[in-house]
Parts: structure tokens; C-alpha cells; sequence
């Protein structure tokens, strides 16, 4: 089987986000970069995969800057077998991207059986990749994946909606998955494996080679900013037992008269 | 003046809230909804009475259910029909998963979950929040046409006052054709709830709820005002709760006009996700606990005691 997986480099959840000194994106000269963590489901899963099906191969592709290769070389250390970087800033939009991992398996030479990709990145949050990739490869996709099970070309999705409800695809592969937290428990990359990892195959393409061009920018970010911080609320203390019932009769009249939510 | 098409979704006697938030902001312009299968008579007062000049109601085989393929060809065809500038929708669960598909088709651009936007002189500016909400930034779109946008449920609020449309409710009979993803069966959730990302109250518990059968103090009050109840990711992470319940970067994004946080001390990733609520109470033995700085109402205090007090509380108003 040919198995990819998409990653993204995104910045640590701790990390506190600012705004660059003219507002066109962020400051990333402080950033710890990781691979973006529901990529790592992703990962896990196309390793699975392998584990199940001999002779397979998991090839990950990343579309980003060349600064730091973190989400990379995490994923060779985890198991996959070679890996494909486009090299770009690390500002494109959705459209963009998926037409340069669309570029980048095309130039990998092989037909994807099935592709795995996070079901967001927890950048721009715009979970568009994994569907707009889909529909310029021609496929089906499914996402927000939380439950998978294949079964010679025939793979049982379950995707979580609203309220926790889950709605269960069956279909043949190639087809697109984007994977939720649930899906599995991604590994750590052991000692041997980060070794290994530095041998295996690395392909750099840059966006010309996979036919980007600015002119495939779909959407404009400006104005980076801060959002309004909310003035100092009111805060009570009711460590005291007695004092409970007082400040909870309090906070419920604020919220009915002052907040007028109630 | 732009020609923009809302797909809306509907509920069992109604259309989603989110559509009228959106048919309130583009009052002024020339608007149609379209849905798949049914529409229920309510849902069609509540788009004719917030602008809607026509109402397409896609059917066909295929399109019983959901599924990306069936729904993304049933609107390219209204969408062709009717030579649209811009086609929009809430950001929900079936919108997220089907609009990029439905960009990718025309090779238009998308803007993802805006919290606000105007359409100045017809053309379309938004705000979203990135980073889940740790910084905004105006979102535009360029190329092709029709550019798509999808609207976070709650964030425009409906509309003070509406202008009525003619609402001439057209059937399109559509043919999708294969359908290689499809839903052959929906497992019901534990909640039948309101889900987080659309919920008017939440009420969440952290680490400090201790386990999963505390939770059930949260549900208690939960049930008295009508709230859905989340958690932090120190308390799925714990088993406390499934992810269906996070709240934070790596769960919801979600903005309630209540949002109570139980035992939960505020880390950046949480803060970062339910910031945007309008108002926001918090209980916590730790006087220093960084939820208290996005508290419009906090409580030092153990919600162990707190919690039940507040639901008699509120069983006093409700």
C-alpha cells in the first residue's frame, strides 16, 4: 500500500501568540515548533496501517519553511519511511497548500491507496486542507475522524458530530482521512528511531516544482491583532463556608440584573 | 449590491439559528438560502421574514443524507443556477466538513469560521480568530468567484430588527450521481444536548472535578438552566471526559453568552478557546488562578461546595 500522511509545523499550544510589528502575521522569531498534534493521530494511524498490510509504505509530506524540520523528522522517527518537503513561508493558505501536496504526491511517483492528514491545523484553525485536497485529487474524504478499521481495501470510518454522535462511513480506498483525538494513542519516537530517522530519504521540492504560484492565493490576512482584553471582573471570596451561600446569591443577581444573561 | 446564496440546515421544526445570524448581517443585499431535503414551514417564515427573496430546496437521490460528495454537487448546481458572488453558511459540523469541498470544486478561495464581517459596497471583509482565538486578523478573498465563507455559530448575534423577502420557495430536483462516502449508519451520543459549539450556556469542569462521576454535580446544574457541559484538557486527558467535551486549542472553539469554568485553572490553550464568551463566572480554590483574569465573575472558593449552591440558585430563578 502507499500510504501519505500531510503534516504541519505549528507553534507549541503553550506558546503565547503576538502579532508581528506591521500585522501581517506573527511573531515567529520565539516560537518552539511541533508537529501540529492531531497530525500526530495521523502519523499513528498510516503506521498502523503499515504494521497491518506488508510491504507498505508511508511517505509524509510537509509544505512549509526549511527553519526548523521538527514535524518531519518526528514523523520519520516515529516509523515513516521517506519524506517529501515543499519548501515555502509558512503563511500560505488553504488553496495553496493542498495543491502543493496534490504537486508533491504527484511528483512522489506513486498512487496513493489512502492518505491521512489532521482533522485541523492548530494554526489557522481552518480545516480546509484534507476536503480541498480531496476534491482536487478526486476523492472521497471523510474527517474529524475518531474510529478506523480497514479490511482488505474496504475501510469503516466513524466521523464525530454535534453531541458527541458519530456517523459511519464504509467505502473503498484511496480516499482521504482526517483524523480526530480518539483515533488512536500516537507513540513516541524511541532512541533507534530518531537514529534511523536521519538516514532516511528527505525530498526537497519548492513550490514551482509542485506548480504553485501566488497566484493561487486565495485569502488575504492583515490586520494581525490582539483580541480586546475585557475589562477587571469582580471577584468574591468564599473560601469561608459561611460566606458561601451569600456570594453564589450574589453572583446569580449579577448575572440576572448586571450580566442580564439569566 | 452582491447576489449570495446562505445554505442553511434545519433542525426538526426549524432552520438553524445560525442562518438567521447570517441573513441579519447581509441585510441590503440580494440574498437566497438554499437547503437540502426537507424544510420545515417554520424554517421557511424565519427565512422569508430575515430577507430571503428565494428559497431552493434541493432534493434527489443521494441527497436523504448527508454526505460530502452528494451535498457539494446538489449546491454547485443551485450555485450555477444562479450565478452567485458569494455563498455562506454556519460554521458547524456538516458545514465545516462540506464548504471546502465545495471551494475546491469551483477553485474559489474560502474564509473559514469568521466571528464578524461586513460586505461594503458588496464586497466581503472578515475577522476570525487564529491560534484558537489568541490573535484575530481581517480575512479577505481573492480569485474566482464565488468566494465561500462560513460563520461561527453565536458570534453575530441575531438581528435586532429584519427586512422581509418575497421567499419564493423553488424545487430544484438535482443528480448527484456516485456517492463513494456515505453514511451507512449514526451512532447516537451520550448527550442529547445542544453541542459546546453552538451551546448558549456551558458549564466546564478541570482537573479539580477529581473524576468522572463528579461531573455529575456539573450536569445537575447543567440541567436547570439549560447549559451543555464541557471540560479542560487536563480533564479529558485524565479520563474524567470524552473529547467530545474539551474545550481549549485541541477541542472546542466555543462562544456561549454564559460559560461557567469549574476547578479549571485557566491554561493559555483553554483561555484560548472559550475566551469569546460573553460572560464568563469562575470557581476556584486558587485566588491566583489565571481563569480569574477572563472572569467577569469569579468565586474563590471549592466548587464541590460552590456548585450546588448555584444550582438551588438557579432553581430559584429559572
Amino acid at each position: 500500500m502507499n500510504i501519505f500522511v500531510c503534516v504541519k509545523q505549528v507553534p507549541d499550544t503553550e506558546t503565547k501568540v503576538t502579532p508581528n510589528g506591521d500585522g501581517t502575521f506573527i511573531e515567529t522569531s520565539s516560537i518552539k515548533w511541533i508537529m501540529n498534534p492531531y497530525d500526530e493521530f495521523a502519523v499513528e494511524q498510516a503506521l498502523l496501517l503499515k504494521a497491518a498490510n506488508s510491504g507498505s509504505t508511508v511517505t509524509v509530506l510537509r509544505v512549509g519553511s526549511t527553519q526548523d524540520t521538527e514535524a518531519l523528522r518526528t514523523a520519520l522517527a516515529m516509523g515513516a519511511d521517506e519524506a517529501i518537503l515543499v519548501e515555502s513561508d509558512d503563511n500560505l493558505d488553504s488553496y495553496m497548500i493542498a495543491k502543493s501536496l496534490k504537486g508533491a504526491i504527484e511528483k512522489s511517483g506513486k498512487s496513493p491507496d489512502i492518505l491521512f492528514t489532521g482533522k485541523q491545523a492548530i494554526d489557522d484553525d481552518c480545516l480546509q486542507v484534507p476536503q480541498l485536497l480531496a476534491q482536487m485529487l478526486d476523492l472521497p474524504s471523510v474527517s474529524v475522524v475518531v474510529g478506523f478499521e480497514s479490511n482488505d481495501g474496504l475501510v469503516t470510518l466513524k466521523r464525530e458530530v454535534e453531541g458527541g454522535a458519530l456517523e459511519v462511513y464504509e467505502l473503498s480506498t484511496p480516499v482521504v482521512v482526517a483524523c480526530n483525538k480518539g483515533i488512536n494513542t500516537p507513540r513516541y519516537a524511541s532512541l533507534p528511531g530518531i537514529m534511523k530517522a536521519k538516514k532516511k530519504p528527505l525530498q526537497n521540492l519548492s513550490l514551482g516544482d509542485v506548480g504553485v504560484s501566488a497566484d493561487d492565493r486565495r485569502v488575504k490576512y492583515s490586520n494581525f491583532q490582539l483580541p480586546p482584553e475585557k475589562p477587571p471582573g469582580k471577584k468574591f471570596d468564599a473560601m469561608d463556608e459561611a460566606k458561601q451561600a451569600e456570594v453564589v446569591a450574589e453572583v446569580v443577581q449579577l448575572l440576572r440584573n448586571e450580566a442580564k444573561i439569566i | 449590491m452582491s447576489k449570495i446564496l446562505v445554505f442553511t440546515e434545519t433542525t426538526d421544526n426549524n432552520v438553524k439559528s445560525v442562518t438567521l445570524e447570517i441573513l441579519g448581517r447581509l441585510a441590503g443585499q440580494d440574498i437566497d438560502v438554499a437547503c437540502i431535503g426537507n424544510l420545515p414551514d417554520e424554517g421557511a417564515k424565519a427565512l422569508t421574514e430575515h430577507g430571503a427573496a428565494n428559497i431552493h430546496k434541493v432534493t434527489g437521490a443521494g441527497l436523504e443524507k448527508y454526505s460530502p460528495e452528494g451535498y457539494s454537487k446538489a449546491l454547485k448546481a443551485v450555485i450555477e443556477k444562479g450565478g452567485y458572488d458569494y455563498v455562506m453558511a454556519g460554521s458547524t459540523s456538516l458545514g465545516k466538513d462540506l464548504f471546502p469541498r465545495l471551494a475546491g470544486i469551483f477553485d474559489a478561495g474560502m474564509a473559514t469560521e469568521v466571528t464578524n464581517f461586513t460586505m461594503d459596497g458588496g464586497t466581503f471583509a472578515g475577522t476570525r480568530p487564529l491560534f484558537a482565538g489568541k490573535v484575530l486578523a481581517k480575512v479577505e478573498i481573492q480569485g474566482p468567484k464565488p468566494h465561500f465563507v462560513t460563520v461561527r455559530p453565536n458570534a453575530l448575534g441575531m438581528p435586532e430588527s429584519t427586512t422581509a423577502g418575497a421567499g419564493n420557495l423553488q424545487d430544484l430536483a438535482a443528480e448527484v450521481g456516485e456517492i463513494r462516502a456515505a453514511i451507512k449508519e449514526i451512532v447516537k451520543g451520550a448527550s442529547e444536548k445542544v453541542d459546546l459549539t453552538e451551546a448558549n450556556i456551558i458549564i466546564s469542569g478541570g482537573r479539580a472535578m477529581k473524576n468522572a462521576e463528579n461531573f455529575k454535580i456539573l450536569e445537575e446544574c447543567a440541567d436547570v438552566i439549560g447549559a451543555t457541559v464541557g471540560a479542560s484538557r487536563a480533564a479529558v486527558d485524565s479520563g474524567f471526559a470524552p473529547h467530545a467535551m474539551q474545550v481549549g486549542q485541541t477541542g472546542k472553539t466555543v462562544a456561549p453568552s454564559l460559560y461557567i469554568a469549574c476547578g479549571i485553572s485557566g491554561a493559555i490553550q483553554h483561555l484560548a478557546g472559550m475566551r469569546t464568551s460573553k460572560v464568563i463566572v469562575a470557581i476556584n480554590t486558587d485566588p491566583d488562578a489565571p481563569i480569574f483574569t477572563k472572569a467577569d465573575y469569579g468565586i474563590v472558593g471549592d466548587l464541590f461546595k460552590i456548585v450546588p449552591i448555584l444550582t438551588e440558585e438557579f432553581k430559584k430563578i429559572m
